[in-house]
């Protein structure tokens, strides 16, 4: 390979970036779902033809990144390249062979060059509404968590499967959005596939592999290098999630060895009875994500950057769910992986991680009117789901993030926004003081969140809220976060998970919770105290308990 | 006979530009940052000097200036308190709860302009609808202003939930702290920025605030200033959505000035394009740091209502302050004569944003800089001659741009020095093609048939490589491209834009509301034009923000600039779905449209551009000399000829690839390209088929 080619396979490994930017672009730009266009609950990328991933778009949450990486195989296993047509796209939510949800849609895409399969386009987007039961982690087996869509073709050569679309339609609350979030995520597809075309006849490429094998070898070896620069040896951890009907351990053994890092979850508890149990795909999807950030955060994401990233996950174990299991919320106890993998790291390089935060989204699903009220109902039908995030885990040299979501990558709604469109009346949204874990470092803050419905009518959340029983840890010293609360403004408590009604004339209340610390609190800097008490994020008592100030 | 003058205050520079009878002075001077003023009014005096005019000679000063910006970026602006919703402290600070980095664990984000000590709340709370579900607590607003007062609070914003459905509540508030505090600068969310999204509307109130008082004491000096030098004629701002205003307007809302330098220069663009009569254009300014890029349609830059300022991570979207207001939609990105490359973990060469400013400056400036910059790279290339940069007025040195090259890209590429130059240049065009990709995406527009205009010091070297990279034929550099935002100014409209939400289903759509709404807005864009008009006629233009329902993004559709009727309805939910389609390909089946906000802009009609005639051929002058350059797409070194700018006549053609110099600039004609001066000295770049 001559020098301007060693330059121009760089050039294009740059425009397949920009290509699955764009595609998540269009995505945000035309998806009706608010938890795609507002929140951002996406991925793309694009594939070769044996469902390797090139590369995927910065915009997006790694929870589908990583394991809409794994289902493209999926779709290739039941539709070869060889019989795929122009004008074709295929879907799932199947939570084996996707993203671990049926609200999660996972669209394929195969782009045509001179009549010839090139590469795949896939993306994932978190929709609203697919039936069931709606958001929540009542249900006892996947079939009652909504629709359920083997991979099938939803488009054939430009033509809508309309049998398709009549079952889709039917099988959702909200048929509009769900029907136009599909034509999106097909025209987002389209967009990439078109723009990878363009490419390729600028440069003359017959095929996109010879680029791969150099996305692959370069990030291979560059993961590679990052690896054996950290100490060697086996590195134990252990967090803890509320559960549904009991508390549940996650474990893990985190072997780094020269060529990779192997985490071994034995321990970790049993499955659940209900909806937070973990496909073993997005279990890898979060732990690999926990590892990546810590250990090669600047390698980009694709197939050979997170190969050397194994998980032995026992079967039987929460973090491997079978079908049937349910598993609509698998992010709340998914989500603690990156807090476990950083307890692990910790031993190794203990100035490169983060203490633990509120980790897992707080997202009241809310509904109300006849669907939990009958014939008293005083208002319309809504169904509505906001993100929301606790403090962040405090840092070696910077506090934690007050409020803001992490490991997730979504971003939250506008209280105006969702005033507009559902009757329910937020009565505080803002930073809950005295929450952060104290250090040298402190945690991030949690949030205080007051809900009712308009005209205080009665409605109802389903409760997928964790740490309330299991505060954020700190580390080196560093105290814990404050542990959630969740009820009613008169002081009731209520369950963590699971549909729960709130009476007429009730608020709910969720008191997020914070970020554990990280050092000795003593050893923090005096004016930082003070500044946190100016700021009445920290009451001069706390200061005076935790910081001797 | 009438001369109009223009200032653009930027961070390094104050440019003056005067204009008479198609004639242009113009003249550059030091920005003096500590009193901004000094600045303009020496580079006043030595531009009028040079034009040999008098202050009675001109009938308009157009200023337009960064200060805004600079002062939120710096954090310089006054003591700042915010008194909201109760239970809404926070708006400012928690955003939009999330990370504009997935992978960086140490990421910093804005720090909101307001501290919360002085984020103060009251009890009071309206409904979407506007309705009020909690009165406003009066004597927790009149508790708040003694607290205030105890903290010397210089400048006060009031934001609540839905005050822009209904401000009264903010109203009551202001009228309560100015019975207690007179003299205290107040900025209303329901009067700044009146759309929905509570952090976006507070965040610009905020800003607003922040500036206000700075801004306001700065004018008054520059008013008095100028009238000092004996200059009587109005003095109008240049606002970030690219129309002008009055001076009282803008120490009222100078937020709408922060991006006023970067609207010159897109205004700039339009003129050259409306001249040349085209009507799809891409806006090109690439100078020492930054790269910015603008589509322009039928003449007018493309608008937007929202923007960031003073982004901390590394040009990161997300890192930024958000501002709601009317602005010049543009991406800039981190992409100038000054960034500095390097080679990341993976071996991948990487460009910008760090920049190596004026001073070391790049390594080929023989001042110290080690790191190579896009200029050593294009000095490797051969594309500058050493002892003709900038018009000679600058040495440049190859040995250390050689030496940077090798030693920050090439070794650990294994390249010689001036091929890892040849991956830079590729790379930061490719940089600035993918940022023209995802902004023409961002904003639903395509490439076919699109012109650029290049301009900025380094948009004319750059341009034609973005040009292949995105599929444009056809690139233009106009003559005075180093005062582009000045120049711009001259030829802005004096205009005014009032957006408001009313929120519309069509299924419902209420004629009588909107036509009331629209009209109260027209009145109001019409009263602050009329100001300084001077019986100019005045155009409207109206906009509807639209989207399927459940979508969260507009597009805009433009309405008929008069009452609507109940035959307009279909009329305009026809065109959404036309436009809709256009973007996106297909329109989505069974979804009702439903209508977010509305604009209403009013401007002087600007004055007739003809499209200039095309000139007959002229035979191209000898080159004055030639250069070895390596082209980038092939890596093939040929030689290139030079020709002087000043001394090709219109109408003559020399083909590519060759090097047309200027003092300020050069352009490059690459191979498979020709260059033709057109009637009035502007370079028109083609290939292939646009010949």
């Amino acid at each position: 390979m001559n020098a301007l080619e060693k330059i121009q396979r760089q050039i294009q490994w740059n425009r397949l970036v920009a290509v699955v930017e764009e595609q998540a672009q269009i995505m945000i730009r035309t998806a009706f779902s608010t938890t795609v266009r507002e929140a951002g609950d996406l991925s793309a990328g694009i594939f070769d033809l044996q469902g390797r991933m090139l590369a995927q778009a910065v915009t997006g949450t790694p929870g589908h990144v990583n394991s809409m990486m794994e289902s493209v195989g999926h779709f290739l296993a039941k539709f070869p390249a060889a019989s795929m047509k122009p004008g074709d796209h295929y879907i799932t939510n199947d939570p084996w062979l996707g993203t671990g949800h049926l609200h999660d849609l996972t669209v394929v895409t195969p782009a045509f060059r001179n009549g010839a399969i090139v590469g795949l386009f896939a993306n994932t987007a978190h929709v609203i509404d697919v039936g069931g039961l709606g958001m929540g982690p009542d249900g006892r087996s996947v079939f009652e968590e909504g629709l359920y869509i083997p991979i099938v073709k939803c488009f054939d050569q430009g033509q809508p499967n309309e049998t398709f679309f009549d079952f889709v339609r039917m099988g959702s609350r909200t048929p509009v959005e769900l029907e136009g979030d599909i034509y999106s995520l097909c025209a987002c597809n389209d967009a990439g596939a078109k723009r990878l075309v363009e490419m390729m006849d600028e440069y003359g490429m017959e095929s996109i592999d010879p680029l791969a094998s150099y996305i692959f070898d370069a990030s291979l070896t560059a993961t590679l290098d990052e690896i054996r620069k950290l100490p060697k040896g086996t590195y134990r951890g252990t967090i803890k999630s509320d559960g549904y009907e009991a508390e549940v351990t996650l474990k893990a053994a985190m072997t780094i060895k020269d060529d990779e890092i192997v985490v071994d979850y034995a321990g970790t508890s049993g499955l659940s009875g209900r909806g937070i149990n973990v496909p073993a795909a997005y279990c890898r999807a979060y732990a690999c994500f926990g590892i990546k950030c810590v250990v090669a955060p600047e390698i980009p994401n694709n197939w050979a950057s997170l190969a050397p990233f194994r998980m032995e996950i026992p079967e039987g174990c929460i973090l491997n769910a079978p079908r049937p299991y349910p598993v609509s919320v698998r992010h709340v106890v998914g989500q603690l992986l990156p807090d476990l993998m950083m307890g692990c790291l910790h031993q190794a390089v203990p100035d490169r991680v983060n203490a633990e935060g509120s980790s897992a989204l707080w997202n009241p699903p809310l509904r109300g009117g006849a669907q939990v009220s009958g014939a008293a109902a005083e208002l319309p039908d809504f169904e509505i789901i906001t993100f929301n995030s606790g403090g962040t885990g405090a840092r070696p040299t910077k506090d934690g993030l007050d409020g803001t979501a992490f490991p997730s990558g979504v971003r939250t709604m506008p209280v105006e926004a969702t005033e507009n469109v559902a009757p329910v009346i937020f009565w505080q949204n803002q930073i809950r003081a005295d929450s952060a874990g104290a250090g040298r470092t402190r945690g991030g803050f949690g949030k205080i969140m007051e809900i009712g419905a308009k005209g205080e009518a009665e409605f109802a959340v389903n409760a997928i809220f964790d740490r309330v029983a299991n505060a954020p840890k700190g580390r080196d010293g560093g105290g814990d976060g404050a542990s959630g609360w969740v009820g009613f403004t008169d002081g009731t408590t209520i369950r963590t998970k699971g549909y729960q009604v709130v009476p007429k004339g009730k608020r709910l209340l969720l008191k997020l919770p914070g970020g554990g610390g990280m050092g000795d609190a003593k050893d923090r800097d005096r004016a930082l105290v003070e500044r946190d008490v100016a700021d009445g994020l920290v009451s001069p008592a706390q200061a005076k308990a935790l910081y001797g100030a | 006979m009438s001369a109009r003058l223009a200032v653009d205050i930027g961070g390094t520079f104050t440019d003056v530009a005067i204009e008479r009878d198609g004639e242009r002075w113009t003249g550059k001077v030091l920005t003096t940052p500590h009193a901004p003023e000094l600045g303009v009014l020496e580079g006043v005096r030595v531009v009028m000097a040079r034009a040999a005019m008098t202050p009675a000679d001109i009938v308009l000063v157009i200023h337009g200036t960064t200060l805004a910006t600079n002062a939120i970026i710096e954090r310089k602006g006054a003591k700042t308190a915010l008194l909201t919703t109760e239970g809404f402290r926070d708006v400012l600070a928690l955003g939009n709860e999330s990370r504009y980095d997935q992978y960086d664990l140490n990421i910093d984000l804005p720090q909101p302009l307001v501290p919360r000590r002085w984020r103060l709340t009251v009890p009071e709370r309206l409904d979407n609808e506007g309705k009020v579900l909690l009165p406003l607590d009066e004597k927790a607003v009149a508790d708040q202003v003694a607290f205030m007062k105890a903290e010397g609070i210089e400048s006060l914003a009031i934001g609540f939930l839905h005050a822009f459905v209904n401000p009264a509540h903010e109203q009551r508030a202001a009228a309560i702290v100015r019975g207690l505090w007179p003299e205290l600068n107040i900025s209303l969310s329901s009067e700044v920025s009146p759309e929905m999204r509570e952090w976006e509307r507070f965040s610009t109130t905020a800003a607003n605030a922040y500036v206000q008082p700075l801004m306001a004491s700065y004018l008054k000096r520059l008013e008095t200033g100028l009238r000092g030098g004996g200059f009587t004629c109005p003095l109008f701002l240049m606002l970030s959505g690219g129309g002008l205003t009055t001076l009282d307007t803008a120490a009222r809302f100078p937020i709408r000035l922060v991006e006023s330098g970067p609207a010159g220069g897109a205004i700039f663009s339009a003129h050259v394009a409306k001249q040349r009569g085209w009507g799809k254009v891409l806006s090109f300014d690439m100078g020492g740091t930054t790269a910015k890029v603008c589509l322009i349609d039928d003449y007018a830059p493309q608008a937007s209502r929202s923007f960031e300022v003073a982004r901390v991570g590394r040009f990161k979207k997300g890192s930024g302050l958000p501002l709601r207001i009317p602005v010049i939609e543009m991406v800039e990105i981190g992409a100038g004569g000054g960034s500095i490359a390097h080679c990341d973990a993976l071996g991948r060469i990487q460009v910008g944003p760090e920049s190596a400013g004026a001073d070391p400056g790049p390594a080929c400036y023989g001042r110290g800089g080690r790191h190579p910059a896009v200029t050593d790279a294009n000095l490797s290339l051969g594309r500058y001659e050493p002892d003709l940069f900038a018009g000679g007025a600058l040495k440049l040195h190859v040995q250390p741009a050689l030496d940077a090259l090798g030693r920050d890209v090439g070794k650990r590429l294994g390249l010689p020095p001036e091929m890892a130059g040849l991956g830079v240049v590729e790379m930061v065009d490719e940089n600035m093609a993918n940022a023209a990709r995802v902004h023409a995406i961002e904003s639903g527009k395509s490439y076919g048939g699109r012109a650029i205009i290049a301009f900025g010091g380094g948009g004319p070297v750059h341009g034609y490589r973005v040009a292949e990279k995105i599929g444009v034929n056809r690139m233009l550099v106009p003559s005075g491209a180093g005062v582009g935002s000045a120049i711009g100014f001259l030829r802005a409209p004096v205009g005014y834009e009032v957006v408001k939400s009313l929120y519309q289903r069509f299924r419902s759509f209420d004629v009588g509301a909107v036509n009331a709404l629209l009209g109260a807005m027209s009145d109001e864009a019409r009263r602050v034009v009329a100001e300084g008009a001077f019986g100019a006629p005045m155009a409207e233009h109206r906009l509807a923000f639209m989207r399927y329902v459940g979508q969260g993004h507009e597009i805009s559709v433009v309405l008929p600039s008069r009452a609507l009727t109940a035959e307009d309805i279909p009329v305009i939910r026809a065109a959404y779905d036309a436009e809709y389609t256009r973007f996106y390909d297909r329109p989505v089946p069974g979804s009702d449209v439903e209508i977010l906000a509305f604009a209403v802009t009013v401007a002087t009609v600007p004055e007739e551009v003809l499209p200039v005639a095309d000139v007959a051929d002229a035979p191209a002058p000898a080159a004055l000399r030639v250069q070895q350059v390596r082209d980038t797409a092939t890596g093939e070194v040929a030689t290139w000829q030079v020709y002087d700018r000043p001394a090709m006549p219109p109408g003559c053609t020399v083909p590519g690839p060759c090097i047309v110099a200027e003092a300020e600039t050069s352009t490059l004609v690459g191979p498979g390209w020709r260059c033709r001066v057109d009637g009035l000295g502007y370079l028109e770049l083609t290939r292939g088929e646009a010949a």
